[in-house]
Order: structure tokens, then C-alpha cells, then sequence
């Protein structure tokens, strides 16, 4: 019993780091209907960027800031020079052109700061976590700020006429744009603000994983597994899908007996796709009706 | 009739002629290949994209070494034409860039490719071509086989003499251990777990408590640590990669796990994994080595660390002093041009091999103390010799003899 | 956001309409290009020829992906899982059981064909960016199962299998490389044409039909199940022959030659030869083997910057792939004759 219960906060404490990166899955998705896959990359680099600053000396709540301000202005740089110009072509290409971005960014971040890992720092700090050794103070205050994040997107999405006007815009463009939204700005502001979630998550997942140019390859792919888990349109649904797929991984590694170590991660990807099976649009995502 | 006889005799006199003139002497020059009065091609195939990018730097670090040796004259007056390719870590890739060196670059040997699946893919292919794979760059035990594979030779310590050594301490120490492994689920792990069984022998499956695997695509190893604490194992063999150790090391001292911890030498590094992990957190730690941690302050003033550091400023600035890659290809880079220069004028692959199969008590710059190649026609092994240590501050402590444990291929 | 909203939309098909005459090639320009391949080797290093059986490799396993996506309108990201099938199947065959190459090659096609099939029908709950994540997580999930213990007496488990190169049969005086050239291109001719006739038969009208509009190809009375699940099936049985062939010309299998990145790079294989168009697959497969060459040459460092450069500069200067290219010249020489 004791077992299963450090096993389910385990899976609590990295379910935060794939909530985390779920987060910023669905913003973009919500902006431009994709799943973007140079999306972790993207937020290994900001994360660098941050910890460039604090080696030049910048303390790390202004290196926090400023970060989130670049990866705000970089991500609508990218589209704006980079996926404006594929606005017409193929959704394929589209996602060729992801590829691409990916291969760039991880490819200029090994240059720049080489393959080493390295340290980096917390604001929480690592000791236990109200008693509890499996999670620590740095693990509690990462769920915390998820837990903010998605209350803040809530309200953007549901209360602002930015946010508003974005979801409109991925939903139905032409109607959209029939409304007087800008549907190309909102696209690249959904960059921007995926770029900056994306930044805050590589930020908070550093600390545990360590820094290096290939630290988000695996947890992007599970990040993609929790959004759709819980609903692509859903950030709620993220989150929950985020700790799910984490306790249920390290469960499925610690009692499936024979495959279950060797194999938590197919399993926990077959149990997802059982779900979609059933439940096509996720946990928590709103069914589409489709007409022709 | 004679005039033939005429014919052959001329030829012969301009064949000496043209020996005589060439050299200078009458030294028996022999070249396969790849190799000439002025120049010899050597080839290497690195990982400088995909997932094991990480270890791109030691092509560079080589490739920097031998701009090195050209700018100091070359070996016996022959330049080093180092042709290095990338195959991103995937055998298949491995296999066309084998293929491109040997047949249209036409390189003298194959020199310290990276991994034990590029490796395995090509090993076939270059022995039946003839072309030495030298001093592949992977630990694994099967390359010390020179029955089968008389062209392939390996070079560090491998990993089940390494595991093999630990083993036989944990014996001689902690006979009533309760042991949890911690491995990486690939050749690499499962080489380094088979010769930790090898060495308890009968008493494996009493000791071992646990065995677990992770992948390399996890983002952490959490769980399994989890998993290892409550097993109630009090000795912890770590065979992990830099970052998971880094990992390990530090979730161990928050979850208050505190075994005797064993971490294999892929991972002996303060300035890659102790350091990041925390100094405080890897006190005790027990691992080897071979060759000295750059980042080791004990060797701050060491000659073989200076003379490191200055081919470093001087050819290739921008390496990061903290990667022990650097070292390592440092080190296998010098036993290279040993071995060209052992060959003399009689640059053929068959000499390359014979001369790489007859060193003897070689020491290298920056090799640790004691430590020393050593290789015959048997033994295609080059380096067997390492040193346990154990962190102490912020240094590796030595302690013990120098031990060697072959285990063959 | 709230959970019970429901979206009505008319989605635009993800892959748009390609006629089914603008699928293939000319008959003529088609036997132009099969001669030139015939007579090439003659003249070129057993390397290239090595490098050019790859490519036709590769361009199999494409145009397999080609027929799923560009036929019938379903997106895989999964296609090296079956490719390792084929692979394993082959090389398992050929050196455990001695069965000779040449016919442990339909077998990796039915294998892999079964399991496509078998995949299909869950998946064909799924569309667009969840079907993708289903077949990307099998991609992911299948080095780890090649790596399985209980399975390391036939795999190799983590080590691969070495599978002996094949001999010229008959004695026919010509090299392995040549002899495997040769015998890829026989194989590639037979399914590129068996592709082709597919496509344009009945069953290739009901994929295009489905991959156009599928609620309208529902009414019409397309068995749309059915359909979706059989291009499924072809596309993995032919991925697995292609998988299969690279086992023989590569003479090693190992969990680590068929990861993600060998999905990612059939997909990037599909767009840049131009989707739903075959000849262009051939196209793709030579970009995915040249174009990484090209990067390291230009800097070891920042080979993965370059060909990501490289890869928008193709997209950005034709969007639709290589078969952007062929309308292009096919216009101007229509031109040039008037």
C-alpha cells in the first residue's frame, strides 16, 4: 500500500511536468488548429535564453520576465516569417515546416550551449513538501503555477474579447473575419502566447530533468499525449489529462507484471488511444459534429 | 624472345629508378589504399545530429587534434586527411557512410566510430573488405574478437570488466548486500547488467533485489527510484547516461534513499553529472575510471591536463573543458597516430592491424596513473585497466590498485 | 469551453482533391525514367548503386504512405512501426529459420498487412490530429517492443540481428550491390505499377472518394469501414516489403534504425515529392537520403539547422512538393510545342 501510495505522488509530482507542457499544446491548438511539434523545442530554447541571463548576472525574476517577453515577441516572429507565408499551402506542409523548426532550434541550441546538462535553479527550493518526500517544494509550486495558468487562459479564453476573437478565429476563420477579427493577427498572437506558456513550462521543468538541447523530446511527447487525452479545446482538461497519464504510467510500471517496466510508456499510449476509441474528442473536449 | 626479355629488364631498371628518385633511399615504401607519400585518409563516422548528438564532439575534438599533429609536421612527413561523416545514430545511415569512405573517399582505415548498433551494422562489411575498424568508440565487450572479426578492434575498458570489478567489491565488502540496479534499457545497459551478474556469479539472484530499466525518452526517472527505495535495496548499482544519473543522484537525497551507491564510469564526471546534481548529494559515491576528470581540481596543475588545455586553446576554443568526451577523444586520438607512426613507410591495412596488435605498455596523456595500453595478437582490447574512486568534496578520491579485468568477446 | 458545447463545422479535407490522372506519370516519360535506371549502374560506383537502392527503398515505403494519405485522406505518423515489422520479419526468417530472402519478402507484406489492418480498425474511430497521435504513438512504442526480453531469441533484443547479404542467383557474373539494385527495382516496378492500376480501380475510387468527402462517399454507399481499414492494411503491407528489402540491403536490424525519426522522415518524404502524387514518393525518398549529406557537408555542427533550412526553402518555393514542379514543366513544354 505504501508502495501505491509513492507511486501515485510520484506520478502526481511528473504528471505537473506533462500538465505543464499540455498547457501549451492547447493554446496553440486553439490558435491554429494544429498540434505544433518544434513546440518543446521552442521552450527548451526559452529556457536557455533564461538561463543565458542569469549567467550574465540578471537575477531570476527578471530573467523570468524578460524571457517570457521574448519567447512572447519570438513566437510571432516565427510565424510572421516563417508560417504566414504557408498560410496557404497544405496542412501537411505545414507540419513538414514544424520538422523543420524543430531540426533548426535543437540543432542551434547544441551549437550554442553544447549537450552537458546543466543546473538550474528553483525559486521554491527542493526540501519535502508538507512532510511528504516524493514531492517536493519545487514539485508542489510547479503544480501551483499550472494551476494559475489555466485559471488565467480560462478567463482569456471565456472573458476577454482577445481571447474571444482567437477562438473564433481558429474555429471558424471566414465567419471570424466576417465579425471584423483579424483572424492572421490573432494566429500570430496565439504563437506568441503558446511561446510564453511554452517558456514558463521548460522553466519549471528544468529544475527536475536538468537543462540540455534533447530535455523536452520526451516530454513533449507526452504533453501531446495528456492534451489529447483531455480534450484539445480543453485546458482543464490538459491539466487533469497531464497527472493522469502520469500516475497511470508509473502504476502500469509498478504492477503490470513482466511487460510493465519495459513497457509504461506503450502501455500508457495504448490506454489513451482506448479512450479515444470511446471518447473521440477526449476526456473533457467537446464533440464535433461534422456536416458536409 | 629477347626483345621481350629487353622490354622487362628496362621496365625493372625504371621501376627502380623511379623508387630510388621518389625516397631518396631505397626504404621499402608499401601503401594500401587511402595512404601515399603525402597524405593518409583516415575515415570516422559521429552522431553529429539526432539523439546521440551529444557525443558529435569527440569527431570534433579529433578532427581538431589532427589539425594538431599536420601543423606539427605531419606523421613520418604525412599529412592526416581526417574524413568524418554523420549518420545521426541509425545503423542504416551508418552502413552508406561506411560504404561512401571506403569506396569513394577511399579512406586507410575506418577510425573510432561512435556506438555499438552503428558499429555492429558496418563490423561485417569493413572485415570483409579488409578495412580496420580502429578503436571503435563504444564499450561494449564483442569487439575484442579478433578470431572472428580480425579487423575490428575496440578500446576503452568495456563495460562487464568495469561492472565485473564492482561486483567483485561488493563481494569482498558488503557480502550481505541487497542490491538495486538501475539500467538503460539498450545494449549499453544490458552489457553493463550481464557483467554484474557475471561477477557475483551464484549469489546474483540472492543479492539482487531489483532490477529496473528506463528508456531513454523518458523525461525522469522518478518512479523507478521510488520504486528501488521501497524495495529496501542498501547497495544501488547506477548504469545510466549523464543526465539520469544527475537525476538519480539528486532524487535519491530528497526522497532520503541513502545506499551504497555504485555509478558506472560512462557517468564519472564532476563537471556533467556531479556538479549539476549537487556536490552535497553525491558524497560516497563509488565509480572508476581511466583517465582523468578535466574537471577534477586534484589535476589542476597536472603536465597532461596543461598540455590539454593549450591544444584546446590553440585548436579548438570553443570546447567545453567540461565534457568528458573531449578527454576521451584526446586520448584515443593520440593512440591513432602511435599506431601510424609505429607503421612507418609500410602504410597497408594489414600493417595498421598488425602494429595496432603490438602495443605495449603504452602510456597516453591524460590516461590516469598506471594506467597503460597493452594489446597483442590476442588481445584486441587496448585499454583494461581502471581504478575505483569515491567522491569526496569535490573531487575523486583513488583508492586500491590499478585493476584489470578482460573479459573477452 | 464548457464541456457539453458542441461545434458544427465544415472541415476542408485535409489533403486536397489530386485527379486521379495527375497521380501518375506519362507511359512515356514513365519507360524513359525505368531505362535510364536500368542502364545506370553500369556506369557508377557500387556505392552509389548502394545509395540508389536506397532511395528506392525509401520511395517505397513513401508511396505506401502516399496511398493512405493521399488515397484515402488518413495521416499516419506511424509508418516506421510497420517498416521495423517487415524488417524483423524478413531478418527473423532469413536467420533463424533459413528461409530464403526473396520469400520471406511476401511474408513481411502479410505480416505487416495484418497488423495495418488490425491497427485500422480502432484508428478508424479517429481522424485528423488524433488518428496522427495514435500512429505517432506506435512509432514510439515499437523500438521498445523489438526490444522486449521475452522476444531477444529471434530479435537480438537490444544487440539487432546481423542478416547475411544474398548472392547474385545462377551464377550470374554481377556484384551483390547490383544484383540487390536490380532486384529493388524489379520489386519497386511491380508495386509502383500495382499501385497505380490499385488506385484507379474501384477500390482506389472509394479511398479518393473517402479522402474528398467522406460523409458524401457514405451516401453514395461506400462501405467506408471497410475502405478506411483496407488502405490501412495496403499501406502497411507494402511499408513492410519496403521494410523487408532494407533488411536484406542492409544486412542488420536493430531497435535503433527504426525510431520516430524514420516516421518523420517517410512523412517529410511524402511532402516534398508533392502528396497523393506516386512518382514524386521516389522524389521525397531522395531528399530524405541526399539532403542530410548536403547539410553536413555545409557544417558538421549545425547539420540539423542547415537541413531544417534547406527543408522551408523547398516548401517555401513549392508548396504542393515535386508535383508542383512536374505541372510547372509539364505547362511550359506544352507551350514550348505550340
Amino acid at each position: 500500500m505504501e508502495l501505491f501510495t509513492n507511486q501515485v505522488l510520484a506520478g502526481i509530482a511528473t504528471g505537473a511536468i506533462y500538465a505543464c507542457m499540455a498547457l501549451a499544446v492547447v493554446m496553440i491548438y486553439q490558435a491554429i488548429d494544429h498540434l505544433n511539434f518544434a513546440q518543446g523545442e521552442m521552450a527548451m530554447f526559452s529556457t536557455f535564453i533564461s538561463w543565458q541571463l542569469m549567467q550574465w548576472g540578471v537575477p531570476y525574476w527578471w530573467s523570468f520576465l524578460l524571457t517570457l517577453a521574448i519567447s512572447f515577441a519570438g513566437g510571432i516572429l516565427i510565424e510572421r516569417l516563417l508560417f504566414k507565408p504557408l498560410a496557404k499551402a497544405p496542412v501537411l506542409t505545414n507540419v513538414a515546416g514544424f520538422i523543420a523548426l524543430f531540426a533548426i532550434v535543437n540543432s542551434v541550441a547544441g551549437l550554442t550551449w553544447d549537450f552537458t546538462i546543466k543546473q538550474y535553479p528553483t525559486p521554491f527550493g527542493s526540501a519535502p513538501f508538507l512532510g511528504s518526500q516524493l514531492i517536493s517544494t519545487h514539485q508542489a509550486g510547479m503544480i501551483g503555477v499550472t494551476l494559475l495558468m489555466l485559471v488565467g487562459l480560462y478567463l482569456f479564453f471565456q472573458f476577454t474579447r482577445i481571447g474571444l476573437a482567437m477562438r473564433a478565429a481558429a474555429a471558424l476563420p471566414e465567419s471570424a473575419r466576417l465579425v471584423g477579427v483579424n483572424t492572421s493577427w490573432m494566429i500570430a498572437l496565439g504563437w506568441g502566447m503558446a511561446s510564453a506558456i511554452g517558456a514558463v513550462a521548460g522553466i519549471l521543468i528544468a529544475p527536475v530533468v536538468f537543462l540540455e538541447p534533447n530535455m523536452m523530446g520526451g516530454v513533449l511527447v507526452y504533453g501531446f499525449a495528456a492534451a489529447v487525452l483531455g480534450g484539445l479545446s480543453s485546458p482543464l482538461g490538459a491539466v487533469i489529462g497531464g497527472f493522469l497519464v502520469g500516475v497511470f504510467e508509473n502504476l502500469a510500471g509498478t504492477y503490470i507484471p513482466g511487460v510493465g517496466n519495459e513497457l509504461k510508456l506503450p502501455i500508457a499510449l495504448a490506454l489513451i488511444i482506448t479512450v479515444l476509441v470511446f471518447k473521440p474528442a477526449g476526456l473533457f473536449g467537446r464533440a464535433i459534429v461534422k456536416r458536409v | 624472345m629477347s626483345a621481350i626479355n629487353l622490354r622487362l629488364g628496362a621496365f625493372a631498371a625504371a621501376l627502380a629508378l623511379l623508387a630510388a628518385t621518389s625516397s631518396g633511399a631505397f626504404a621499402q615504401k608499401k601503401y594500401d589504399t587511402g595512404a601515399s607519400d603525402t597524405e593518409i585518409k583516415i575515415g570516422n563516422i559521429m552522431p553529429y545530429s539526432g539523439p546521440a548528438s551529444a557525443y558529435g564532439v569527440i569527431g570534433k575534438t579529433e578532427e581538431a587534434y589532427f589539425r594538431k599533429i599536420n601543423a606539427e609536421g605531419g606523421i613520418n612527413g604525412r599529412k592526416i586527411n581526417f574524413v568524418s561523416y554523420d549518420d545521426a545514430y541509425s545503423p542504416p545511415k551508418t552502413v552508406e557512410q561506411v560504404r561512401k569512405l571506403v569506396e569513394s573517399d577511399e579512406v586507410l582505415l575506418v577510425f573510432n566510430s561512435l556506438g555499438t548498433p552503428p558499429n555492429t551494422a558496418i563490423q561485417k562489411y569493413l572485415n570483409s573488405k579488409k578495412v580496420p575498424q580502429l578503436f571503435v568508440a563504444t564499450g561494449a565487450t564483442k569487439w575484442n574478437d579478433p578470431k572472428e572479426f580480425p579487423w575490428t578492434m575496440g578500446w576503452q575498458p568495456n563495460y562487464q570488466s568495469e561492472s565485473q570489478i564492482y561486483a567483485k567489491y561488493i563481494l569482498k565488502n558488503y557480502p550481505n548486500a541487497k542490491i538495486g540496479i538501475l539500467y538503460q534499457n539498450d545494449d549499453y545497459g544490458k552489457d553493463y547488467l550481464k557483467g554484474f551478474k557475471d561477477g557475483l556469479g551464484a549469489k546474483a539472484a540472492s543479492m539482487i533485489v531489483l532490477e529496473e530499466s528506463y528508456e531513454v525518452s523518458q523525461p525522469t526517472i522518478d518512479s523507478h527510484i521510488v520504486k528501488l527505495k521501497s524495495s529496501g535495496a542498501d547497495v544501488f548499482f547506477n548504469i545510466t547516461t549523464p543526465k539520469f544519473a544527475a537525476q538519480a543522484i539528486k532524487k535519491n537525497m530528497e526522497i532520503g534513499w541513502k545506499p551504497v551507491h555504485f555509478l558506472n564510469n560512462v557517468s564519472a564526471s564532476i563537471g556533467s553529472v556531479m556538479k549539476p546534481a549537487g556536490f552535497e548529494n553525491g558524497q560516497d559515491i563509488i565509480s572508476s575510471q581511466y583517465f582523468k576528470d578535466p574537471t577534477d581540481a586534484q589535476w589542476k596543475n597536472d603536465a597532461a591536463m596543461k598540455a590539454w588545455n593549450e591544444f584546446l586553446d590553440k585548436y579548438y576554443p570553443e570546447a567545453n573543458r567540461a565534457d568528458a568526451s573531449v578527454m576521451y577523444a584526446y586520448i584515443v586520438a593520440q593512440g591513432l597516430v602511435h599506431v601510424l607512426k609505429a607503421c612507418g613507410d609500410d602504410l597497408t591495412r594489414a600493417n595498421v592491424m598488425k602494429q595496432a596488435a603490438s602495443i605495449k605498455d603504452l602510456e597516453l596523456s591524460g590516461l590516469l596513473p598506471g594506467v597503460k595500453v597493452n594489446t597483442s595478437a590476442t588481445d584486441f582490447a587496448p585499454l583494461s585497466q581502471l581504478q575505483l574512486i569515491r567522491f569526496k568534496g569535490e573531487n575523486w578520491e583513488r583508492f586500491g590498485e590499478i585493476l584489470s579485468g578482460d573479459v573477452g568477446g | 469551453m464548457s464541456v457539453a458545447a458542441e461545434d458544427t463545422v465544415t472541415e476542408a479535407p485535409a489533403v486536397e482533391a489530386v485527379p486521379k490522372r495527375a497521380m501518375t506519370l506519362g507511359t512515356g516519360t514513365s519507360l524513359v525514367i525505368l531505362a535510364a535506371l536500368l542502364v545506370t549502374p553500369v556506369f557508377v560506383k557500387n556505392f552509389v548503386v548502394f545509395q540508389m537502392t536506397m532511395v528506392m527503398i525509401y520511395g517505397i515505403a513513401v508511396l505506401a504512405l502516399n496511398i493512405l494519405t493521399g488515397g484515402s485522406g488518413q495521416f499516419s505518423l506511424g509508418q516506421s512501426a510497420f517498416y521495423a515489422l517487415g524488417a524483423y520479419t524478413s531478418a527473423v526468417l532469413m536467420e533463424n529459420f533459413n528461409v530464403n530472402y526473396a520469400l520471406t519478402l511476401p511474408i513481411a507484406g502479410l505480416v505487416s498487412f495484418g497488423a495495418g489492418y488490425l491497427f485500422g480498425k480502432p484508428a478508424l474511430r479517429l481522424s485528423g490530429i488524433y488518428l496522427a497521435l495514435a500512429t505517432f504513438a506506435l512509432a514510439v512504442a515499437m523500438p521498445q517492443l523489438l526490444k522486449l526480453h521475452f522476444l531477444e531469441h529471434w530479435t537480438g533484443g537490444v544487440q539487432g540481428l546481423t542478416v547475411m547479404k544474398p548472392d547474385a542467383p545462377f551464377g550470374l557474373p554481377i556484384g551483390q550491390d547490383k544484383w540487390l539494385y536490380y532486384f529493388t527495382l524489379a520489386i519497386s516496378v511491380a508495386i509502383y505499377v500495382g499501385s497505380v492500376n490499385l488506385l484507379r480501380s474501384r477500390s482506389g475510387r472509394a479511398f479518393m472518394s473517402i479522402r474528398d468527402n467522406e460523409i458524401a462517399a457514405s451516401a453514395m454507399g461506400v462501405d467506408v469501414a471497410q475502405y478506411k481499414t483496407l488502405a490501412f492494411g495496403v499501406s502497411a503491407g507494402i511499408t513492410g516489403i519496403a521494410g523487408g528489402l532494407s533488411a536484406i540491403v542492409v544486412a542488420f536490424v536493430a531497435p535503433d534504425s527504426y525510431t520516430i525519426n524514420l516516421a518523420i522522415a517517410l512523412f517529410l518524404g511524402m511532402v516534398v515529392g508533392g502528396v497523393g502524387w506516386l512518382p514524386g514518393s521516389f522524389v521525397g525518398a531522395a531528399f530524405i537520403i541526399f539532403v542530410p549529406n548536403i547539410a553536413e557537408s555545409i557544417s558538421k555542427g549545425l547539420s540539423g539547422a542547415v537541413f531544417g533550412v534547406l527543408l522551408f526553402i523547398v516548401i517555401f518555393l513549392v508548396p504542393h512538393g515535386a508535383r508542383q514542379v512536374a505541372i510547372v514543366a509539364q505547362q511550359m513544354l506544352g507551350k514550348f510545342k505550340n
